[in-house]
């Protein structure tokens, strides 16, 4: 008896159910590219590594070339298309088109919806590795542009706009905090513009040892 | 500003910062690249690479792959339509990996041998995986180093001179109070740009249709057409969004596989190249082994400036990496020798990768400068000041215009560079060493004649239609903002359509050449437009349409040395234990005539930027010599700088309109990457007291030079 190589599944994506033969094969990103029509998902090198097929599942941020579309049943999907609210951008969205936080275009979902994780993984507490203080207790640390830069490092951007989707992550973050003042969420210290809008002459904080 | 051909600037759109016309596809992900269009009936090509560096394809086992589900065909030298690539296309002759699949050559790893064609991408992968190819394989050579046997100095051409020379360099060399004499070496290095190349080709009413990802669609279609001896006008090839270039999408096998495809098949078939195959398949940068003598009195003037250059090519095509051409422009000297040599190897060949010749040459000429002034004791600045040329060393021409101390006196104010101890070795942060450095920048401004329409809509609008190309850098804003000012309307009443080979000749994205030709064109068609609506009458309701053709404009322009300009600095620290090198801060300021959109020109600079401190610290393709093809191809294996490793840059810019220019454009894609790998460099010297010649600077290679606090160091 000849195995089944492929199956009917049905997957959430953007709130909305979507039933489909798939190859056992296809990823999460070639079923959202090639089956779905959701082309804003990108793939720039399939092998999860450069972060331009980043979506949320189940609300966390992860690379969709790196998971089987038949295995991402049951998942809460949204990818950049979900993300707006009706015609109104997401925070991040506007706040990359505003300040230009990219150049081709091509990396830009993947950053936008890495980097709309990436603010809540903050906010909800969770250090990275340029956290100064990584205790429990310490908290949210400052949402500063290397705690920014540190976080946002899973996404490459080839056309060098790193520095505007610093500012632009910066920006969207102070703007949700200011949305949602809960307590727990601190944005303290020198995030975003502030700290970005420095003079040349003066140090960045990045390396004091 | 004035220009020769009667601009106005009544809207004031250009020099307004304006986000970008396709900034909120982009960022909601409706913007749709060449992979993304879909078609019914497509069929998926996947390619099968070469897995040895030189020989012979003995055969190509396609009976049990075409046997598996799904497959279509397999093409091969065996079977593969016929090309012809005896032509010159407008950037010359083509790099024949364009021939694809006409003979059983193998030239190097990587090499295309076959395409499988598949009714789904998991079909076609599979089988590519599975298909046998045998080699009859023969010895490789891929051994890259100074004055390698076979080295030879190509034939000058009046567009590019290989060598260069006046005057007696070794009596010069003699006669100089001071001399540095230094050899550097920069890697393979790769685009890498984002978007993997793409292309969806099929036969629609008799026309060739492709949907692609590239600098230049005219360009495309043109070669296209030479290829399958197509009449020019039959195929039409598209490019709406790019996601990255930098030199490397041109004419390449994705494109020609795909046209072949769909002609055997008679459906759409789309081909993409993976992330490993684009490390073979799309070109890059040469490594370099460069040498720079110069000679100066103790004041510091130039007696002898020497710069030679070698990079590789491949056994099927020439390509020089033109480092040593920018001395040709920066320096005089009473003797003056640049050089480029090449040598032929067993590896792909090489094409123009973001400044290509100014990158690595800048690193190693402003790099000896720095060298240079260390040794008289003379600040890096002056030492630039006191060898600024009236004229083209080489050329003897005039200058358009000159301002590169204009951006070393900016940027050494606002970078903070009078306090700066020249003394190596001096400032210390726990286990940081910090220190400071700069390098001046140049790149040529140039303009290819080009061809534009603008057509006058009954509702009030404008649509202007040009072959131009976005490949990230906001062309297709910044022609919008020209459009408006030409025809002294708001933006909002612009329609611009670009990257349609139907809509006529035009320059490619590329050599910073993009914007200034098309901006030119679009200027010329606006200005007839204008003349025609003056004649009054109402609008019927094709619109009233005016074409340009800038050919006699542009080959009207006086011969002079034009160029952009800039002066880089960057503030490093060096960690003592673990030899990491970590950029602080960047400063680029330039001179590169009037910019035409703040917003994205600073994206544009600092990207340039980030190339450069990406090119100074981290990128370096590996190559095995036993296999001959590369260690880990994919962004594991090739680090090109992430986030983390971007500080704050910042970019700005003097004014400097061409006066010679409808709009004052010169051109920006280029400078912001030159010199800054040697500004970094110079500031790894001055943290450290150690010159660092070749790159990138590998934390082993910090360690193993170790530091030399100011007061050990050479006299």
């Amino acid at each position: 008896m000849a195995l089944s190589t492929s199956s009917a599944i049905t997957l959430n994506i953007n709130g909305e159910k979507h039933t489909l033969p798939v190859d056992h094969r296809t990823t999460l990103l070639d079923a959202l590219r090639e089956h779905l029509d959701l082309t804003g998902t990108k793939k720039g090198c399939d092998q999860g590594q450069c972060g331009a097929c980043t979506v949320l599942i189940d609300g966390r941020r992860a690379v969709s070339c790196l998971q089987l579309a038949i295995a991402s049943e049951g998942r809460v999907i949204t990818t950049i298309e979900g993300v707006a609210d009706g015609e109104r951008l997401h925070p991040v969205q506007q706040a990359f088109l505003d300040l230009d936080g990219y150049q081709c275009g091509y990396c830009t979902p993947g950053q936008i919806c890495s980097a709309i994780a990436m603010i809540e993984e903050h906010a909800a507490g969770w250090p990275s590795a340029a956290t100064a203080d990584v205790r429990p207790e310490a908290g949210a640390p400052p949402l500063t542009a290397d705690e920014i830069r540190e976080r946002m490092s899973g996404n490459l951007c080839r056309c060098g706009a790193y520095v505007s989707i610093v500012q632009a992550v910066a920006q969207a973050a102070e703007a949700e905090a200011a949305q949602t003042p809960t307590t727990a969420r601190q944005f303290s210290g020198p995030s975003g513009p502030g700290d970005l809008a420095h003079p040349a002459g003066t140090t960045d904080a990045e390396m004091t040892a | 500003m004035t220009t020769t051909t009667g601009t106005t600037a009544v809207t004031g759109a250009v020099g307004a910062a304006h986000t970008r016309l396709e900034g909120r596809d982009k960022v909601t992900g409706a913007a749709r690249y060449a992979g993304e269009i879909p078609f019914a009936e497509l069929a998926h090509g996947w390619l099968v690479l070469s897995t040895i560096a030189r020989g012979r394809v003995r055969s190509v086992e396609s009976a049990p792959v075409l046997a598996m589900p799904g497959v279509l065909t397999v093409l091969h030298h065996g079977n593969a339509p016929r090309v012809d690539g005896s032509y010159a296309g407008m950037l010359g002759r083509p790099d024949p990996i364009v021939e694809v699949f006409q003979h059983d050559r193998v030239p190097y790893v990587g090499w295309p041998v076959a395409l499988v064609v598949a009714e789904t991408s998991e079909q076609a992968r599979e089988a590519a995986e599975a298909l046998v190819v045998q080699y009859d394989e023969e010895p490789h050579d891929i051994a890259f180093f100074a004055d390698r046997p076979g080295t030879y100095t190509p034939e000058n051409s009046p567009a590019a001179q290989a060598e260069t020379e006046k005057g007696d360099i070794e009596a010069e060399l003699a006669a100089s109070a001071v001399v540095v004499d230094a050899a550097y070496t920069t890697p393979e290095e790769h685009h890498s740009s984002l978007e993997p190349h793409a292309a969806t080709a099929r036969w629609d009413s008799g026309r060739l249709d492709v949907v692609d990802s590239n600098q230049g669609s005219m360009w495309v279609a043109d070669e296209l057409a030479k290829l399958f001896s197509l009449d020019p006008a039959s195929v039409r090839v598209r490019s709406e969004h790019v996601g990255g270039a930098f030199g490397s999408k041109g004419v390449r096998p994705h494109q020609i596989l795909a046209v072949m495809a769909t002609t055997v098949l008679h459906r759409p078939v789309r081909v993409v190249l993976t992330r490993r195959q684009m490390f073979s398949l799309v070109g890059y940068r040469s490594p370099t082994a460069q040498r720079v003598r110069l000679g100066a009195d103790t004041d510091g003037r130039l007696r002898a400036f020497d710069h030679q250059a070698q990079s590789l090519t491949s056994t099927v095509h020439e390509f020089i990496e033109r480092s040593a051409d920018m001395g040709r422009v920066m320096y005089d000297a009473d003797a003056h020798h640049t050089v480029n040599r090449v040598v032929p190897l067993d590896v792909p060949t090489p094409t123009w990768m973001r400044a290509p010749g100014e990158a690595p040459g800048s690193f190693a000429l402003e790099s000896a400068l720095d060298e240079l002034a260390e040794k008289i004791g003379m600040d890096p600045i002056a030492l630039r000041a006191r060898n600024e040329p009236d004229a083209g060393p080489v050329s003897g021409l005039p200058f358009s215009s000159r301002n590169v101390l204009a951006c070393f006196q900016e940027g050494a104010r606002r970078f903070g560079w009078a306090d700066r101890d020249p003394r190596p070795g001096t400032r210390r942060e726990g286990r940081w060493l910090l220190g400071t450095g700069t390098a001046a920048a140049t790149y040529s401004s140039g303009v290819v004649p080009s061809t534009a329409a603008v057509t006058a809509e009954t509702d009030g609008t404008f649509t202007v239609r040009i072959t131009a190309a976005d490949v990230g850098t906001g062309a297709r804003t910044a022609l919008a903002l020209i459009a408006a000012d030409a025809l002294e309307v708001e933006p909002g009443r612009i329609r611009i359509q670009i990257a349609d080979s139907d809509f006529g000749p035009a320059m490619i994205a590329g050599g910073s050449m993009g914007t200034r030709s098309w901006g030119w064109a679009i200027m010329a068609a606006a200005r007839e437009l204008r003349e025609q609506l003056v004649l009054g009458g109402d609008i019927p309701p094709q619109g009233i349409t005016a074409r340009s053709d800038t050919g006699a404009a542009v080959s009207a322009l006086a011969k002079k040395e034009r160029h952009s300009f800039g002066a880089q600095f960057a503030e490093v620290a060096v960690d003592v234990t673990s030899g990491e090198v970590r950029v602080r801060r960047m400063l680029g300021i330039f001179a590169a005539g009037r910019i035409v959109n703040p917003l994205t020109a600073r994206s544009q600079f600092i990207g340039g930027m980030t190339w450069g401190l990406s090119m100074a610290l981290h990128e370096e393709a590996i190559r095995d010599q036993a296999s001959g093809g590369h260690v880990g191809a994919d962004f594991a294996g090739y680090h090109f700088a992430a986030n983390a490793d971007v500080p704050l840059i910042e970019a700005d810019w003097v004014d400097d309109p061409d006066a010679d220019d409808p709009v004052g454009i010169k051109g920006i894609g280029e400078i912001g990457i030159v010199g800054a790998a040697a500004a970094i460099a110079n500031a790894v010297w001055h943290a450290t007291g150690v010159r660092h010649r070749d790159l990138p600077i590998r934390p082993d290679r910090v360690l193993l030079a170790g530091t030399r606090p100011a007061g050990e160091r050479d006299a």
